[in-house]
């Protein structure tokens, strides 16, 4: 199974229906990306697919053959933070920090896609997201200060 | 023991501060002012650990992989009650792939191959009871493996409902008396209790007084019935462990509350001395309760390295984990209580009853008989068995429930008498702190805009509501931390206690540099491993109180070796030498000093140590407790019964606060699982099957960002004198508040009272139709 993650191809032997997160985690040690649920309800295994933040807890790899993933340890690019993971950082936007790469995911995508979001519009988006130190009001702040910062 | 005798700040800034002597032991460190005159302690100092868990790099239990490592998963039993008569494995056992498979026994506290007679089975309690376990080379590996189990089931009649199960003839959970050490449901477990088909007590707690002659002085005697359902606490990283049996040791990555806790539990399973057993816990994702000894999952992992030779990994899934890992118990709270004309309260008496399934302490915990004043006071509390996994304590157990019953009773008895709900708890309620957060709350909440109840005109109804908390000011007294310095400029804070997400790797630091007068950032902190002196484990609110004294002892004393090492080389002796700002300086001749870095390199060995413990209370114990005061504000919508919590203000005390915002973080989380707690999140059960419905995400109602109010905090600085940083938690009491406050706002709001958890749409049209 050919991959390109992180901007790097590689080459899994995996059977085609492996989800992507098992592939991420256990053969690319890239262990940023969480379970959480097993469902896509919870956020905790997001990654970016084409830019588009996806649950790769049931995202077969087959379906990412040819496309581009992104994960958490994909954000920071050579050391240097991304403005969503700076302002997560001033805005204290987390507790035990599981939900973390995922939220991250979640809010580069949405920046990406629209830089000046209201504060319902990070509400939508972010509503595929579980905390469950309930941190959300400071993820929410977060996401506004990082879209300032860009 | 040598004492000396602190001069320490005592009272609430602004209200009432003095100060207050106590002896303390002579090796304790002078008392810090209050946190104004502090340059680390009670700021908002950023998190230590932020940076890894912002770019995926902290490892949580999961996220560990050990060379070699095989994937545990377990076969659960698929029925509430049975008896197994065989169990084949042979299948199994030839799988390729499979290394390693494990019947659990009867008793799993026996160690070792005598548990695995074929005659010895466990009998099947509840839906989820793990039997068979297997490591395999790979995940897929062990879940196909699993299919080959053959276990011959004698199906037996179940009871999974509260009130069925209460019934005479129901089927029993457990034939005779059941005792525990530890409560599941988190509450203390009074001993001997008897057992008549599967309700188990009554615990009577403290009772005082005599409850009828209350009654019988009373001018207003109510009596209500307030019912809670049962909460789950789904912490986003499930229960599971790494282990690696060897024949001279453990080591095992845990996701627990208690690093210490696991050790022992280990030790005392598979035949170790407790120091050949290593426990580490760097990152865990979320506790909330549940996450406590060694589990079955960790007994199953640890025989399956035993047998196998491999460490293993067993993380629950997401079923697993809302099935088997725990919740919070529901309740039926019958609660009685009298008054005088001038609102005072002269009895009350309570009457409960819940199910922590086949565990134990499913009570309404101590907050009636605690937070105010009465005379006369009575309770009986019981548990029901059910067929279903054992409860497992959760933020502030037993007080979520007795807080909803009691703040909702004294709110009516507030109504009748005709005194302002905010007011009459001034007559009620002694608790100086609460007093302050009252008057703090109501101007920041805008109180006095409230309307009388039901009076808003039209469809959408606003209303506003408050309630009050109490929690012990409980500590753990076996609590230790290392300090050690380094002739590299290395300052390092060293213990066995866990961070859960809270924030207690920041405040150790921060408690360390402001006692050497350094940042920070300057101090590396390692705990959540018991190679380290043994921390606290985490519940109840212990942690903050528990080890940052120790922390700031440790510091204290190494400081003093460090000034017996340096003290020639400023021409002084060691007494008059001291910190801040990253230098040592003589006292009174602040010309003569030496960088705090240039002193650690010249120290006469590579490391200098000290270690430390939390004392005594200063002062002796008292009864004192933490108290908060939360105002809801609501909004219902009486056609459709959808209720929206618009804002909540929260007052709370903690002792000396450490760190403002992990403070406040932690109050937003205890808010809002409490206004879930009021709105959302139930577990549904089949009463036919026994099988849990919403065992998922997606049925099972959490809270997401938008389900979040405007929430204001106010941080009450509060000086009790009684440990060297005078810190106290804040986990629990965050939570107890809020679910009553919103269903008091509700009452406000419609005019109606609700006396049962969660306040479903349904439920609100249900009460309007009634009313």
């Amino acid at each position: 199974m050919e991959l390109k993650v992180n901007g790097k191809n590689q080459s899994l032997d995996v059977p085609a229906h492996t989800p992507l997160l098992q592939a991420l985690r256990e053969s690319l040690q890239l262990t940023g990306t969480k379970y959480g649920c097993g469902e896509g309800a919870c956020g905790a295994c997001m990654v970016l697919v084409d830019g588009t933040p996806t649950p790769s807890c049931i995202t077969p790899v087959s379906n990412v053959r040819n496309r581009e993933v992104i994960t958490i340890e994909g954000i920071s690019v050579n050391g240097k933070l991304h403005a969503v993971q700076k302002a997560f950082l001033a805005e204290e936007a987390l507790q035990c920090g599981y939900c973390t790469p995922g939220m991250i995911i979640s809010a580069v995508a949405l920046l990406n896609k629209n830089p000046e979001p209201t504060e319902s519009q990070i509400k939508e988006a972010m509503q595929r997201n579980v905390c469950r130190c309930c941190v959300y009001p400071y993820i929410v702040k977060a996401i506004q200060t990082a879209s300032k910062m860009k | 023991m040598d004492k000396k005798t602190l001069i320490m700040p005592f009272g609430i800034p602004g209200h009432n501060l003095t100060q207050i002597e106590r002896e303390v032991p002579a090796d304790e460190p002078p008392a810090w002012p209050v946190n104004a005159e502090l340059k680390e302690v009670g700021k908002s100092v950023k998190r230590v650990d932020a940076r890894a868990k912002v770019t995926g790099q902290a490892k949580y239990t999961s996220d560990i992989q050990l060379p070699g490592m095989l994937y545990g998963k377990m076969l659960r039993s698929p029925y509430p009650h049975a008896r197994i008569r065989n169990i084949d494995t042979r299948q199994v056992e030839r799988h390729p792939g499979v290394l390693a498979v494990h019947i659990l026994g009867k008793d799993i506290s026996m160690a070792g191959s005598k548990d695995e007679s074929a005659d010895n089975y466990p009998e099947v309690k509840y839906i989820g009871q793990p039997i068979v376990g297997v490591a395999a080379l790979n995940d897929n590996t062990a879940i196909e493996a699993l299919k080959l189990v053959k276990i011959d089931y004698e199906v037996l009649p179940f009871v999974v409902d509260l009130e069925k199960a209460r019934m005479e003839g129901a089927p029993l959970v457990f034939e005779a008396p059941v005792e525990k050490e530890a409560s599941d449901g988190g509450e203390e477990i009074e001993k001997g209790l008897s057992l008549s088909g599967n309700v188990r007590g009554p615990s009577r707690g403290q009772p005082r007084g005599d409850t009828q002659k209350g009654f019988a002085e009373s001018d207003i005697v109510i009596e209500r019935t307030y019912v809670t359902q049962v909460h789950m606490h789904n912490p986003l990283e499930t229960h599971g462990v790494v282990v690696d049996w060897k024949p001279d040791g453990m080591l095992i990555y845990a996701s627990t509350q208690s690093t210490k806790g696991v050790r022992d539990e280990f030790a005392q399973l598979f035949g170790f001395r407790k120091s050949q057993v290593r426990v580490i816990t760097e990152y865990m994702g979320g506790g909330f309760g549940a996450k406590y000894g060694a589990g079955n999952f960790g007994v199953m992992a640890g025989h399956l390295s035993r047998k196998s030779g491999r460490p293993v990994r067993l993380m629950l899934d997401r079923k697993e984990e809302q099935l088997t890992a725990g919740f919070r118990p529901n309740s039926v709270h019958q609660l009685k209580i009298g008054a005088k004309k001038d609102g005072k309260l002269s009895a009350i008496q309570q009457r409960s009853y819940g199910t922590a399934g086949v565990g134990l302490g499913a009570g309404v915990g101590s907050i009636a008989q605690n937070m105010y004043e009465c005379p006369n006071f009575a309770t009986e509390q019981y548990d029901i068995f059910t067929h279903f996994s054992p409860g497992a304590a959760w933020r502030a157990p037993g007080a979520v429930q007795g807080a909803f019953g009691l703040e909702s009773l004294i709110d009516e008895i507030a109504e009748s008498l005709n005194i302002d709900p905010l007011k009459y708890r001034d007559i009620i309620d002694k608790s100086e702190v609460r007093k302050v957060e009252r008057q703090k709350g109501a101007e920041l909440f805008g109180w006095s805009k409230r309307k009388k109840a039901g009076s808003d005109p039209g469809p959408v109804k606003k209303g506003m509501g408050l309630a009050q908390s109490s929690w012990p000011r409980f500590t753990h007294l076996d609590s230790t931390a290392e300090v050690r310095l380094f002739r590299d400029g290395a300052v390092e804070v060293r213990s066995g206690v866990q961070d859960l997400g809270t924030g207690t790797k920041t405040i150790l630091a921060q408690v360390v540099a402001e006692e050497l007068g350094l940042k920070t950032e300057d101090i590396t902190v390692r705990i959540g491993d018991t190679l380290f002196p043994d921390g606290p484990p985490s519940g109840g609110s212990v942690t903050a109180g528990s080890i940052t004294p120790a922390a700031r002892n440790a510091a204290y004393q190494a400081k003093l070796k460090l000034f017996r090492q340096i003290a020639s080389k400023l021409d002084t002796t060691p007494d008059k030498l001291m910190t801040a700002d990253g230098k040592i300086y003589v006292t009174g001749e602040p010309s003569k000093n030496i960088s705090f870095a240039d002193a650690l390199k010249q120290m006469r060995t590579e490391q200098l140590t000290a270690e430390a413990s939390r004392s005594d209370d200063y002062g002796g114990m008292s009864r004192d407790d933490l108290g908060s005061v939360q105002f809801a504000e609501v909004t219902v919508d009486t056609e459709t019964g959808f209720v929206k919590v618009d804002r909540i203000v929260a007052a709370h005390s903690c002792g000396r606060p450490l760190n403002i915002a992990q403070i406040e973080s932690q109050i937003n989380g205890g808010i809002i699982h409490g206004i879930s707690y009021a709105l959302y999140e139930s577990r549904v059960i089949d009463d036919q099957t026994g099988q849990m419905i919403n065992v998922n995400f997606d049925q099972y109602k959490i809270p997401y960002a938008f389900e979040i109010p405007d929430i204001r905090t106010i941080i009450l600085e509060e000086y009790p004198a009684k440990s060297s940083t005078d810190a106290y938690g804040i986990g629990e009491p965050a939570n107890i508040a809020t679910a009553v406050a919103v269903t008091n706002a509700i009452y406000n709001a419609i005019g109606v009272r609700i006396f049962e958890l969660p306040v479903t749409p349904a439920k609100i049209l249900d009460a309007l139709k009634r009313a």
